[in-house]
């Protein structure tokens, strides 16, 4: 029988895995917008995403929430040693999420909105890579609280793993494209994706080499049994995955590509457990010794066992309903 | 331009801004859920095109709104972690699985059912489609209730005890969940919902019926609004008595505050109307009172003796001033509500509703008074709970996150600018979508995001076009 914290443990980590891939695609639809070439090909984007991405951020909301109910401490130390960064991803968040409406209400304003829209899931990505690199690289807890300065978070690694994020993101993003459009967009998304699985796949492999030595945990992790088992076996289906992700390009497959983006980023988010357990804020903090009292995760255990699948199941039916291919003279005008 | 400010105090107000512009905006999508809801019900059972035009047109402005409402909220859910890192520690065990709730039984709800809400009516049939509008209604309700419950608590803290790291830890959930002031501050912060609600609609249907008294949907809306006034508004007044005297039974030192009761009065207290809270000094300068009024309203006796705040020892009483004056806008304008219902009321046993100018006139003033109203009511109630976040156990200066003050005197300064351009960039277009027609088939440029992906010919037509237009 598991401890109560575990389960959570991997049900926060579904929630924010979740996230990632949902969040990820449409945040990389927002970063890809200005590369859109007329007012038809921004509208069928923005449109590709306008119905779920309100649903995608909920994810992230219930990971916020979620770590507050059940890791408390966890929460209690990240949000400040992440200050910066956290206050500019929900900063940016705010553009991009105005935009969707905005936009269509203003001629005059038009570009600031597009700009926002931009500029805001290109700032939410890079906050969100770097909030990554920062809590691989540990955060220094005394008593219960963040002991470090408000600049901490910055760092040559940090800065590395925001700029990987921004491009896995495009790529997740470029994939969505494709699935959801015909085309000269689609097959300038094609292209694109080419380069961004390149860029996604080159910023894993640098990340990857350098992580081991940002905490000897990690190193000794990866390095010895059973551990390495997994630095033979992650390479390995890194590769089937970013096989899958060029053939589905290559053959011009429109789905194939989006399924292998979303692969290699889950395979990430395995590696990056891989590193962190048992911890759940290196380098120091563990599951057991973050989580709220039995009495509290017990509580909310009930709920999300009831409510996380019907969530699905009415978040996969949105997705059903507005299945297919975008046709941008389709619709509301 | 915050130099000299505690780490602390910078934390407040950021808090206080942030949560201030939420709020305006659940207060006015909770009303709007509720009213499409009801809205689609009617145009489906009664065929009536006057429904369809208006749950259309309060759907585009509903949209805006929800939209201002889901980015500023995400902000609240990471603030408690970022600036009150020591009260999320804390509390974490009670409130956080109460949090959690909020987000799975309503956001992910409001959120899943949105976009087949406003733009799958084709796709999915009438019947679906109503019950999505139905179930972004139900989920504003349960946000409502989740978050209220976890305020409340912190308000009226019980069915807790505390372990050896300083948390407070679960020992019965229901007495959590309904503590002793969450029924009263739910009912009334539904009511203020619904009421925000009804004062915008009647002050959209008001400035519509002064253009143009024939103007089938804009009798219709202002019709539904003032009815909605006259119910809502007594039940509001009634709702917030009992709300009164609950915070008397559990938090005496925010009535005194709110009162202006420095000093105890034994043998009857009387209410003050008007006057100046002197901190200083401890009195109500000026004070235009009415004798023995208070100890009637608060104990339903003349002469019952109230306490004052030279019971409670300084270090533990709340700012008067603010809490004194805000509860009296908040007062002020529900009278003001009641009245406008009561005025709307003779003028349709006049048989003269469409037709009074200044009717009109007073609906599009008291449009916004809402929202004021809301505010009001929640600074009463926050800053009357001071200086506590957890009242009475836990004080606001114990729970703040390490984090330095020019750190969050950055973050404040670009809350305050992002804030006060996006949001006030969102009212701009609200009110000029409000200012349109409701029968007005393009409400914006567009009319909105083109949302759908079929590709068969029915999909082609405007899934919101109004037959006959």
């Amino acid at each position: 029988m598991f401890e109560l914290s575990f389960i959570w443990a991997g049900i926060i980590a579904f929630a924010v895995l979740t996230y990632v891939i949902l969040d990820g695609f449409d945040l990389g639809v927002g970063i890809l917008f200005p590369l859109a070439g007329s007012e038809r090909e921004k509208a069928t984007m923005m449109n590709s995403i306008a119905p779920i991405w309100d649903g995608n951020e909920t994810w992230l909301v219930l990971g916020g929430g979620g770590l507050f109910a059940v890791f408390p401490l966890a929460y209690a130390v990240i949000m400040p040693a992440l200050y910066m960064p956290i206050i500019l991803m929900l900063l940016a968040l705010i553009f991009r999420g105005v935009a969707f409406e905005y936009r269509w209400r203003t001629e005059r304003w038009k570009p600031v909105w597009d700009a926002a829209f931009f500029g805001g899931s290109l700032i939410a990505a890079f906050m969100q890579g770097i909030a990554l690199g920062a809590l691989v690289q540990g955060i220094k807890v005394v008593d219960r609280a963040y002991a470090g300065g408000w600049w901490d978070w910055l760092s040559l690694f940090s800065i590395l793993t925001g700029l990987a994020v921004v491009v896995g993101y495009a790529l997740l993003g470029a994939t969505w494209v494709i699935l959801k459009t015909e085309g000269s967009l689609q097959r300038q998304m094609q292209n694109r994706a080419w380069w961004l699985g390149a860029g996604t796949l080159g910023f894993i492999g640098i990340v990857s080499i350098l992580t081991p030595f940002q905490d000897p945990d990690y190193f000794s992790r990866w390095f010895n049994l059973p551990g390495s088992i997994f630095s033979v076996v992650m390479p390995g289906a890194m590769l089937g995955a970013a096989w899958a992700l060029f053939s589905g390009l290559k053959t011009g497959k429109d789905g194939q590509p989006f399924l292998a983006a979303i692969c290699i980023f889950v395979l990430c988010f395995i590696g990056i457990g891989i590193s962190f357990y048992p911890n759940i804020v290196p380098p120091g903090l563990t599951i057991a010794e973050a989580a709220a009292p039995d009495k509290s995760l017990r509580f909310a255990l009930v709920g999300t066992v009831v409510l996380v699948p019907m969530i699905l199941a009415y978040t996969a039916y949105a997705y059903w309903v507005f299945r297919g291919k975008i046709d941008p003279a389709e619709g509301y005008h | 331009m915050f130099d000299g400010m505690t780490a602390e105090t910078l934390a407040r107000i950021q808090f206080a801004f942030t949560v201030s512009f939420h709020i305006i905006f659940p207060a006015f999508s909770i009303g709007v859920a509720s009213y499409l809801a009801v809205l689609n019900g009617l145009w489906l059972g009664t065929r009536d095109q006057t429904y369809l035009t208006l749950f259309n047109y309060w759907k585009k402005i509903f949209a805006v709104a929800f939209g201002m409402g889901v980015v500023s909220g995400i902000v609240m859910s990471y603030q408690f972690g970022t600036n009150w890192s020591v009260f999320s520690d804390k509390t974490g065990p009670v409130l956080g699985p109460l949090m959690a709730y909020e987000v799975l039984s309503a956001f992910f709800l409001e959120a899943g059912f949105l976009g087949i809400m406003l733009f799958g009516r084709e796709r999915v049939g009438d019947k679906l489609h109503m019950f999505a509008t139905a179930m972004v209604a139900f989920g504003t309700l349960m946000s409502a209730t989740w978050i209220l419950s976890v305020n409340s608590w912190m308000q009226t803290p019980a069915g807790y005890s505390m372990n050896e790291l300083g948390q407070f830890v679960p020992e019965d959930w229901w007495q959590i969940v309904f503590n002793p002031s969450f029924p009263y501050r739910l009912v009334h912060m539904v009511l203020a919902a619904y009421l925000t609600t009804a004062l915008v609609v009647g002050g959209v249907g008001g400035l519509h019926l002064l253009r143009d008294a024939k103007d089938a949907p804009a009798r219709r809306m202002f019709s539904m609004a003032m009815w909605m006034l006259i119910i809502v508004a007594p039940l509001q007044i009634l709702a917030g008595d009992f709300h009164g005297i609950n915070t008397l039974e559990h938090q005496p030192a925010k009535v005194m505050a709110m009162e202006g009761h420095y000093d105890s009065h034994p043998d009857g207290a009387p209410l003050i109307l008007f006057g100046i809270p002197n901190a200083e000094e401890k009195r109500v300068d000026y004070a235009i009172q009415i004798p023995k009024l208070s100890s009637l309203i608060l104990k339903h006796h003349w002469d019952a003796p109230i306490d004052g705040l030279d019971t409670i020892p300084d270090a533990d009483e709340p700012p008067v001033a603010i809490v004194f004056w805000s509860f009296r806008v908040m007062v002020g304008l529900g009278f003001a509500m009641l009245g406008l219902g009561a005025w709307s009321v003779l003028r349709r046993l006049k048989g003269r509703l469409y037709e009074d100018r200044w009717l009109q006139r007073a609906a599009i003033a008291m449009g916004p008074t809402g929202f004021v109203a809301v505010l009001a009511g929640w600074v009463t109630t926050e800053v009357g709970r001071q200086p506590f976040t957890v009242y009475g156990v836990l004080r606001t200066g114990d729970s703040l996150a390490p984090v330095a003050a020019p750190a969050v005197a950055a973050s404040l300064l670009a809350f305050i600018i992002v804030y006060f351009f996006v949001f006030g960039a969102g009212t701009f277009y609200l009110l000029r979508m409000m200012n349109k027609p409701a029968g007005t088939v393009h409400l914006g440029l567009k009319d909105g995001p083109i949302r759908t992906a079929g590709t068969t010919p029915i999909m082609q037509t405007d899934p919101d076009a109004i037959p006959g237009e």
